[in-house]
Protein backbone atom coordinates (compact mmCIF):
# COMPACT_ATOMS: atom_id res chain seq x y z
CA UNK A 1 0.00 0.00 0.00
CA UNK A 2 2.85 2.40 0.69
CA UNK A 3 4.34 1.86 -2.80
CA UNK A 4 1.03 2.19 -4.18
CA UNK A 5 0.58 5.32 -2.01
CA UNK A 6 3.74 6.44 -3.67
CA UNK A 7 3.28 5.69 -7.08
CA UNK A 8 0.03 7.61 -7.77
CA UNK A 9 1.14 10.72 -5.57
CA UNK A 10 4.32 11.32 -7.31
CA UNK A 11 2.20 10.37 -10.79
CA UNK A 12 -0.18 12.80 -9.71
CA UNK A 13 2.03 15.48 -9.15
CA UNK A 14 4.05 15.03 -12.31
CA UNK A 15 0.42 15.20 -14.00
CA UNK A 16 -0.56 18.17 -11.65
CA UNK A 17 2.92 20.00 -12.89
CA UNK A 18 3.49 19.08 -16.36
CA UNK A 19 0.18 17.77 -18.13
CA UNK A 20 -2.51 19.51 -16.72
CA UNK A 21 -3.06 22.72 -19.05
CA UNK A 22 -2.82 25.99 -17.12
CA UNK A 23 -5.15 28.20 -15.75
CA UNK A 24 -6.58 30.99 -17.83
CA UNK A 25 -6.99 33.40 -14.85
CA UNK A 26 -4.39 32.73 -12.50
CA UNK A 27 -1.64 31.02 -14.33
CA UNK A 28 0.95 28.08 -12.80
CA UNK A 29 -0.21 29.21 -8.96
CA UNK A 30 -3.31 27.53 -9.88
CA UNK A 31 -1.68 24.28 -9.93
CA UNK A 32 -1.43 24.13 -5.96
CA UNK A 33 -5.21 23.36 -6.61
CA UNK A 34 -4.44 19.11 -7.16
CA UNK A 35 -2.83 18.84 -4.43
CA UNK A 36 -4.94 21.72 -1.72
CA UNK A 37 -8.19 20.21 -2.46
CA UNK A 38 -7.20 16.76 -2.60
CA UNK A 39 -5.26 17.08 0.90
CA UNK A 40 -9.07 18.70 2.09
CA UNK A 41 -10.78 15.98 1.22
CA UNK A 42 -8.57 13.68 2.48
CA UNK A 43 -8.86 15.38 6.18
CA UNK A 44 -12.48 15.42 5.63
CA UNK A 45 -12.51 11.55 5.08
CA UNK A 46 -10.37 10.75 8.23
CA UNK A 47 -12.56 12.83 10.64
CA UNK A 48 -15.61 10.99 9.05
CA UNK A 49 -13.55 7.57 9.62
CA UNK A 50 -12.67 8.49 12.62
CA UNK A 51 -16.84 9.62 13.56
CA UNK A 52 -17.41 6.42 12.37
CA UNK A 53 -15.31 4.04 14.45
CA UNK A 54 -16.76 6.41 17.39
CA UNK A 55 -20.01 5.08 16.59
CA UNK A 56 -18.75 1.46 16.65
CA UNK A 57 -17.42 1.86 19.81
CA UNK A 58 -20.34 3.43 21.54
CA UNK A 59 -22.86 1.01 19.65
CA UNK A 60 -20.72 -2.53 20.57
CA UNK A 61 -18.39 -1.20 23.32
CA UNK A 62 -15.38 -2.67 21.87
CA UNK A 63 -12.04 -0.84 22.84
CA UNK A 64 -10.14 -1.75 19.69
CA UNK A 65 -12.29 0.84 17.84
CA UNK A 66 -11.12 3.93 20.24
CA UNK A 67 -7.33 3.20 18.91
CA UNK A 68 -8.74 3.32 15.43
CA UNK A 69 -11.02 6.33 15.96
CA UNK A 70 -7.80 8.14 17.68
CA UNK A 71 -5.66 7.37 14.78
CA UNK A 72 -7.90 8.78 12.05
CA UNK A 73 -8.45 11.92 13.81
CA UNK A 74 -4.76 12.00 14.10
CA UNK A 75 -4.46 11.98 10.94
CA UNK A 76 -7.28 14.60 10.40
CA UNK A 77 -5.70 16.77 12.19
CA UNK A 78 -2.55 16.68 10.47
CA UNK A 79 -4.10 16.54 6.51
CA UNK A 80 -6.56 19.20 8.30
CA UNK A 81 -3.01 21.40 9.25
CA UNK A 82 -1.81 20.55 5.76
CA UNK A 83 -4.42 22.15 4.35
CA UNK A 84 -4.53 25.25 6.36
CA UNK A 85 -0.70 25.37 4.72
CA UNK A 86 -1.17 24.84 1.40
CA UNK A 87 -4.40 27.21 1.40
CA UNK A 88 -2.36 30.27 2.95
CA UNK A 89 0.65 29.55 0.23
CA UNK A 90 -2.45 29.81 -2.45
CA UNK A 91 -4.17 32.97 -1.05
CA UNK A 92 -0.49 34.27 -0.69
CA UNK A 93 0.14 33.80 -4.62
CA UNK A 94 -3.27 34.38 -6.00
CA UNK A 95 -4.42 36.75 -3.54
CA UNK A 96 -1.00 38.37 -2.31
CA UNK A 97 -2.28 37.75 1.34
CA UNK A 98 -1.29 35.04 3.66
CA UNK A 99 -5.08 34.70 5.22
CA UNK A 100 -8.66 36.14 3.91
CA UNK A 101 -11.09 35.02 5.75
CA UNK A 102 -13.54 35.29 2.44
CA UNK A 103 -11.93 32.01 1.40
CA UNK A 104 -15.00 29.97 3.33
CA UNK A 105 -12.99 26.38 3.39
CA UNK A 106 -9.62 27.98 5.14
CA UNK A 107 -11.97 29.23 7.96
CA UNK A 108 -13.77 26.19 8.65
CA UNK A 109 -10.54 24.12 8.57
CA UNK A 110 -9.19 27.00 11.26
CA UNK A 111 -12.50 26.31 13.28
CA UNK A 112 -11.90 22.65 12.69
CA UNK A 113 -8.24 22.68 14.20
CA UNK A 114 -9.51 24.64 16.91
CA UNK A 115 -11.35 21.69 17.66
CA UNK A 116 -9.72 18.60 17.40
CA UNK A 117 -6.43 20.33 18.85
CA UNK A 118 -8.57 20.36 21.88
CA UNK A 119 -9.48 16.62 21.49
CA UNK A 120 -5.88 15.86 21.96
CA UNK A 121 -6.16 18.20 24.68
CA UNK A 122 -9.40 16.13 26.26
CA UNK A 123 -7.85 13.02 25.53
CA UNK A 124 -4.25 13.18 27.31
CA UNK A 125 -6.38 14.85 30.37
CA UNK A 126 -8.22 11.70 31.20
CA UNK A 127 -7.31 8.75 32.57
CA UNK A 128 -6.57 5.42 30.37
CA UNK A 129 -9.77 3.33 30.99
CA UNK A 130 -13.00 2.94 29.15
CA UNK A 131 -14.60 6.18 30.25
CA UNK A 132 -11.69 7.81 28.31
CA UNK A 133 -12.59 6.19 25.60
CA UNK A 134 -16.47 7.19 25.85
CA UNK A 135 -15.51 10.40 26.14
CA UNK A 136 -13.45 10.99 23.37
CA UNK A 137 -16.02 8.88 20.95
CA UNK A 138 -18.78 11.30 22.09
CA UNK A 139 -16.43 14.45 21.36
CA UNK A 140 -15.23 12.59 18.24
CA UNK A 141 -19.16 12.77 17.39
CA UNK A 142 -19.59 16.33 17.94
CA UNK A 143 -16.76 17.04 15.57
CA UNK A 144 -18.38 15.59 12.38
CA UNK A 145 -22.06 17.49 13.68
CA UNK A 146 -19.72 20.94 13.99
CA UNK A 147 -18.56 20.81 10.13
CA UNK A 148 -21.58 21.09 8.27
CA UNK A 149 -23.28 23.67 11.26
CA UNK A 150 -19.85 25.73 10.95
CA UNK A 151 -20.00 25.91 7.24
CA UNK A 152 -23.32 27.10 7.21
CA UNK A 153 -22.21 29.45 10.18
CA UNK A 154 -19.46 30.69 7.81
CA UNK A 155 -21.70 31.12 4.84
CA UNK A 156 -24.14 33.03 6.98
CA UNK A 157 -21.39 35.47 8.43
CA UNK A 158 -19.62 36.07 5.19
CA UNK A 159 -22.49 38.46 4.41
CA UNK A 160 -22.19 40.16 7.29
CA UNK A 161 -18.07 40.48 7.61
CA UNK A 162 -17.46 40.25 3.59
CA UNK A 163 -20.06 42.01 1.95
CA UNK A 164 -18.18 40.76 -1.57
CA UNK A 165 -18.72 36.87 -1.55
CA UNK A 166 -16.03 35.20 -3.77
CA UNK A 167 -17.42 32.89 -6.18
CA UNK A 168 -15.31 31.22 -7.43
CA UNK A 169 -15.22 28.49 -10.35
CA UNK A 170 -16.89 25.30 -8.86
CA UNK A 171 -16.38 21.92 -10.25
CA UNK A 172 -16.06 23.53 -13.88
CA UNK A 173 -12.60 21.60 -15.11
CA UNK A 174 -11.82 20.64 -18.35
CA UNK A 175 -11.68 16.33 -18.38
CA UNK A 176 -7.67 16.64 -18.35
CA UNK A 177 -7.96 18.45 -15.07
CA UNK A 178 -10.43 16.41 -13.92
CA UNK A 179 -8.78 13.60 -14.41
CA UNK A 180 -5.51 14.94 -12.84
CA UNK A 181 -7.34 16.26 -10.19
CA UNK A 182 -8.79 12.13 -9.04
CA UNK A 183 -5.48 10.77 -9.70
CA UNK A 184 -4.25 13.52 -7.21
CA UNK A 185 -7.25 12.62 -4.40
CA UNK A 186 -6.47 8.75 -4.90
CA UNK A 187 -2.85 9.42 -4.07
CA UNK A 188 -3.44 11.41 -0.95
CA UNK A 189 -6.15 8.68 -0.25
CA UNK A 190 -3.80 5.93 -0.34
CA UNK A 191 -0.88 7.90 1.58
CA UNK A 192 -3.54 8.94 4.80
CA UNK A 193 -4.40 5.17 4.44
CA UNK A 194 -1.13 3.97 4.32
CA UNK A 195 -0.04 6.37 7.56
CA UNK A 196 -3.64 5.04 9.28
CA UNK A 197 -2.45 1.57 9.06
CA UNK A 198 1.48 2.33 10.15
CA UNK A 199 0.41 4.70 12.98
CA UNK A 200 -2.62 2.07 14.21
CA UNK A 201 0.22 -0.94 13.90
CA UNK A 202 2.42 1.09 16.40
CA UNK A 203 -0.09 2.14 18.48
CA UNK A 204 -1.20 -1.33 18.98
CA UNK A 205 2.62 -2.75 19.65
CA UNK A 206 3.10 0.24 22.15
CA UNK A 207 -0.40 -1.20 23.84
CA UNK A 208 0.69 -4.46 23.63
CA UNK A 209 4.29 -3.65 25.17
CA UNK A 210 2.87 -1.87 27.44
CA UNK A 211 0.46 -4.67 29.20
CA UNK A 212 3.51 -7.48 28.87
CA UNK A 213 5.23 -4.94 31.09
CA UNK A 214 3.18 -4.73 33.56
CA UNK A 215 2.42 -8.29 33.73
CA UNK A 216 6.73 -9.36 33.96
CA UNK A 217 6.32 -6.51 36.83
CA UNK A 218 3.44 -7.96 38.61
CA UNK A 219 4.89 -11.60 37.87
CA UNK B 1 -43.43 11.33 34.00
CA UNK B 2 -41.29 9.84 36.28
CA UNK B 3 -38.67 11.54 33.70
CA UNK B 4 -39.97 15.04 34.47
CA UNK B 5 -39.82 14.55 37.63
CA UNK B 6 -36.24 13.34 37.57
CA UNK B 7 -35.13 16.26 35.72
CA UNK B 8 -36.86 18.92 38.10
CA UNK B 9 -35.49 17.31 40.94
CA UNK B 10 -31.75 17.31 39.62
CA UNK B 11 -32.13 20.88 38.57
CA UNK B 12 -33.84 21.98 41.82
CA UNK B 13 -30.71 20.30 43.62
CA UNK B 14 -28.59 22.86 41.89
CA UNK B 15 -30.76 25.74 42.21
CA UNK B 16 -30.70 24.70 45.76
CA UNK B 17 -26.90 24.16 46.30
CA UNK B 18 -26.61 27.99 44.32
CA UNK B 19 -28.99 29.75 46.77
CA UNK B 20 -27.42 28.19 49.86
CA UNK B 21 -23.58 28.46 48.79
CA UNK B 22 -24.13 32.03 46.54
CA UNK B 23 -21.09 31.23 44.97
CA UNK B 24 -21.68 30.94 40.83
CA UNK B 25 -24.36 33.52 40.54
CA UNK B 26 -22.85 36.61 42.01
CA UNK B 27 -19.17 36.12 40.16
CA UNK B 28 -21.21 35.68 36.68
CA UNK B 29 -23.63 39.08 37.25
CA UNK B 30 -19.96 40.69 38.68
CA UNK B 31 -17.55 39.61 35.92
CA UNK B 32 -20.54 40.29 32.66
CA UNK B 33 -20.93 44.07 34.18
CA UNK B 34 -17.05 44.27 34.88
CA UNK B 35 -16.90 42.99 31.06
CA UNK B 36 -19.17 45.54 29.19
CA UNK B 37 -17.42 48.15 31.14
CA UNK B 38 -14.22 47.11 30.27
CA UNK B 39 -15.32 46.80 26.29
CA UNK B 40 -16.54 50.67 26.23
CA UNK B 41 -12.80 51.14 27.33
CA UNK B 42 -11.89 49.18 24.71
CA UNK B 43 -13.79 50.50 21.91
CA UNK B 44 -12.76 54.16 20.21
CA UNK B 45 -15.44 56.32 21.04
CA UNK B 46 -17.16 56.81 17.35
CA UNK B 47 -17.50 52.55 17.19
CA UNK B 48 -20.39 51.26 15.47
CA UNK B 49 -23.47 49.88 16.35
CA UNK B 50 -22.22 46.50 14.97
CA UNK B 51 -18.77 46.31 17.03
CA UNK B 52 -20.25 47.04 20.50
CA UNK B 53 -23.26 44.37 19.65
CA UNK B 54 -20.55 41.85 18.55
CA UNK B 55 -18.78 42.67 21.89
CA UNK B 56 -22.07 41.93 24.09
CA UNK B 57 -22.10 38.91 22.22
CA UNK B 58 -17.95 38.02 23.35
CA UNK B 59 -19.83 39.09 27.03
CA UNK B 60 -22.32 36.47 27.15
CA UNK B 61 -20.32 33.57 26.04
CA UNK B 62 -17.49 34.31 28.45
CA UNK B 63 -20.00 34.57 31.41
CA UNK B 64 -21.74 31.31 30.47
CA UNK B 65 -18.29 29.87 30.30
CA UNK B 66 -17.46 30.88 33.62
CA UNK B 67 -20.74 29.81 35.08
CA UNK B 68 -20.84 26.26 32.81
CA UNK B 69 -16.71 25.61 33.87
CA UNK B 70 -17.97 24.79 37.34
CA UNK B 71 -20.99 23.04 36.64
CA UNK B 72 -19.43 19.42 37.45
CA UNK B 73 -16.89 19.77 39.58
CA UNK B 74 -19.18 19.56 43.07
CA UNK B 75 -20.59 16.47 41.33
CA UNK B 76 -17.19 14.84 40.82
CA UNK B 77 -15.50 16.10 43.80
CA UNK B 78 -17.93 15.28 46.46
CA UNK B 79 -18.49 11.78 44.18
CA UNK B 80 -22.57 12.76 43.71
CA UNK B 81 -21.65 11.35 40.34
CA UNK B 82 -21.40 7.66 40.70
CA UNK B 83 -24.80 7.77 42.83
CA UNK B 84 -26.65 9.34 40.23
CA UNK B 85 -25.47 6.96 37.99
CA UNK B 86 -26.26 4.50 39.96
CA UNK B 87 -29.96 5.86 40.87
CA UNK B 88 -32.63 4.32 39.15
CA UNK B 89 -33.14 7.44 36.70
CA UNK B 90 -32.14 8.00 33.05
CA UNK B 91 -28.58 9.11 32.57
CA UNK B 92 -30.10 11.91 30.30
CA UNK B 93 -32.05 13.30 32.94
CA UNK B 94 -28.78 14.38 34.61
CA UNK B 95 -27.54 16.25 31.60
CA UNK B 96 -31.04 17.92 31.33
CA UNK B 97 -31.52 18.48 34.72
CA UNK B 98 -27.79 20.34 34.56
CA UNK B 99 -29.50 22.28 31.40
CA UNK B 100 -31.96 23.56 33.29
CA UNK B 101 -29.92 24.69 36.36
CA UNK B 102 -27.42 26.45 33.79
CA UNK B 103 -30.29 27.92 31.73
CA UNK B 104 -31.37 29.73 35.04
CA UNK B 105 -28.40 30.92 36.23
CA UNK B 106 -27.56 32.66 32.68
CA UNK B 107 -30.96 33.85 32.11
CA UNK B 108 -30.78 35.76 35.41
CA UNK B 109 -27.20 37.26 34.49
CA UNK B 110 -28.62 38.60 31.09
CA UNK B 111 -31.45 39.86 32.94
CA UNK B 112 -28.85 42.09 34.36
CA UNK B 113 -26.43 42.09 31.43
CA UNK B 114 -29.17 43.70 28.37
CA UNK B 115 -30.74 46.20 30.64
CA UNK B 116 -26.71 47.21 31.74
CA UNK B 117 -25.85 47.21 27.55
CA UNK B 118 -29.03 48.96 26.40
CA UNK B 119 -27.82 52.16 29.22
CA UNK B 120 -23.84 51.77 28.57
CA UNK B 121 -23.97 51.39 25.10
CA UNK B 122 -27.79 50.69 22.55
CA UNK B 123 -31.01 49.70 23.07
CA UNK B 124 -31.57 45.78 22.82
CA UNK B 125 -33.85 45.04 20.27
CA UNK B 126 -36.52 42.46 20.14
CA UNK B 127 -34.52 39.83 17.67
CA UNK B 128 -31.65 40.43 19.80
CA UNK B 129 -33.62 39.04 22.71
CA UNK B 130 -34.99 36.60 21.06
CA UNK B 131 -31.42 35.31 20.20
CA UNK B 132 -30.34 35.03 23.29
CA UNK B 133 -33.15 32.98 24.22
CA UNK B 134 -31.92 30.67 21.79
CA UNK B 135 -28.71 31.09 22.05
CA UNK B 136 -28.69 29.99 26.20
CA UNK B 137 -30.44 26.98 25.03
CA UNK B 138 -27.08 26.12 22.70
CA UNK B 139 -24.72 27.41 24.91
CA UNK B 140 -26.17 25.14 28.09
CA UNK B 141 -27.30 22.36 25.90
CA UNK B 142 -23.35 21.96 24.28
CA UNK B 143 -22.11 23.51 27.75
CA UNK B 144 -23.38 20.72 30.26
CA UNK B 145 -22.27 18.12 28.18
CA UNK B 146 -18.62 19.24 27.43
CA UNK B 147 -18.34 20.34 31.29
CA UNK B 148 -18.97 16.57 32.85
CA UNK B 149 -16.24 15.83 30.02
CA UNK B 150 -13.96 18.08 31.02
CA UNK B 151 -14.81 17.71 35.12
CA UNK B 152 -13.49 13.88 34.46
CA UNK B 153 -10.35 14.79 33.56
CA UNK B 154 -7.11 16.76 35.13
CA UNK B 155 -7.18 20.04 33.70
CA UNK B 156 -10.86 20.56 34.47
CA UNK B 157 -11.35 24.06 34.60
CA UNK B 158 -8.28 24.75 32.02
CA UNK B 159 -9.71 22.13 29.38
CA UNK B 160 -13.48 23.15 29.36
CA UNK B 161 -13.14 26.44 27.23
CA UNK B 162 -10.99 24.85 25.10
CA UNK B 163 -13.25 22.23 24.25
CA UNK B 164 -16.50 25.10 24.49
CA UNK B 165 -15.18 27.98 22.68
CA UNK B 166 -14.33 25.99 18.62
CA UNK B 167 -18.57 24.96 19.66
CA UNK B 168 -19.53 27.76 20.40
CA UNK B 169 -18.35 29.84 17.32
CA UNK B 170 -21.79 28.99 15.22
CA UNK B 171 -24.00 30.61 18.19
CA UNK B 172 -21.83 33.86 17.74
CA UNK B 173 -22.38 34.44 14.17
CA UNK B 174 -26.38 33.49 14.37
CA UNK B 175 -26.51 35.97 17.87
CA UNK B 176 -24.68 38.92 15.87
CA UNK B 177 -26.26 37.93 12.59
CA UNK B 178 -29.74 38.20 14.41
CA UNK B 179 -29.17 41.76 15.86
CA UNK B 180 -27.10 43.66 13.08
CA UNK B 181 -28.82 41.97 9.95
CA UNK B 182 -32.05 43.50 8.50
CA UNK B 183 -33.30 40.26 8.20
CA UNK B 184 -32.74 38.73 11.13
CA UNK B 185 -34.84 35.55 10.22
CA UNK B 186 -32.34 33.99 8.79
CA UNK B 187 -29.95 33.79 11.65
CA UNK B 188 -32.59 32.88 14.44
CA UNK B 189 -33.80 30.03 12.29
CA UNK B 190 -29.75 28.95 12.55
CA UNK B 191 -29.85 29.20 16.12
CA UNK B 192 -32.99 27.03 16.09
CA UNK B 193 -30.95 24.47 14.00
CA UNK B 194 -28.16 24.69 16.11
CA UNK B 195 -30.16 24.10 19.13
CA UNK B 196 -31.63 21.29 18.10
CA UNK B 197 -29.39 19.44 16.54
CA UNK B 198 -26.89 19.23 19.37
CA UNK B 199 -29.55 19.23 22.11
CA UNK B 200 -30.42 15.99 20.17
CA UNK B 201 -26.77 14.96 20.10
CA UNK B 202 -25.71 15.57 23.71
CA UNK B 203 -28.96 14.28 25.49
CA UNK B 204 -28.70 10.81 23.36
CA UNK B 205 -24.52 10.91 23.98
CA UNK B 206 -24.58 11.91 28.05
CA UNK B 207 -24.79 8.75 29.32
CA UNK B 208 -21.62 7.39 27.52
CA UNK B 209 -19.99 10.32 28.72
CA UNK B 210 -21.06 9.45 32.53
CA UNK B 211 -20.71 5.87 32.91
CA UNK B 212 -17.54 4.35 34.36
Amino acid sequence: MAVAAAVVLVAGVALALLWAPEDADQGPSQRIFYLHVPIALTAYACFGWGAWKALRLLWTGDRRYDLESYTAVHMGTIFGTLTLVTGSIWARTSWGVWWSWGERQLVLFLILFLFYAAYFMLRFSLPDGPGRARISAVYALFGVVLIPISFLAIRLAENLIHPVVFTRDGPQMSGDMFFTFCVCLAGTLLLAGTLYLNELAGKRLDLRLRELRESLELG
Amino acid sequence: MTYARDVAALARKDLLLELRARETLPAMLLFVLATLVAFRFALPADASERASVGLLWVAILFTALLGITRAFIPEREQRVLDGLVLAPVDRSAIWLGKVVATLAFLGAAELVALPAFGLFFESVTWSTVAAVVLADIGICAVGAILAAMAAAGRARELLFPVLFLPLSLPILVGGVGAAVSDDPGRYLAFLALYDGVFAILAWASFEYVVTE
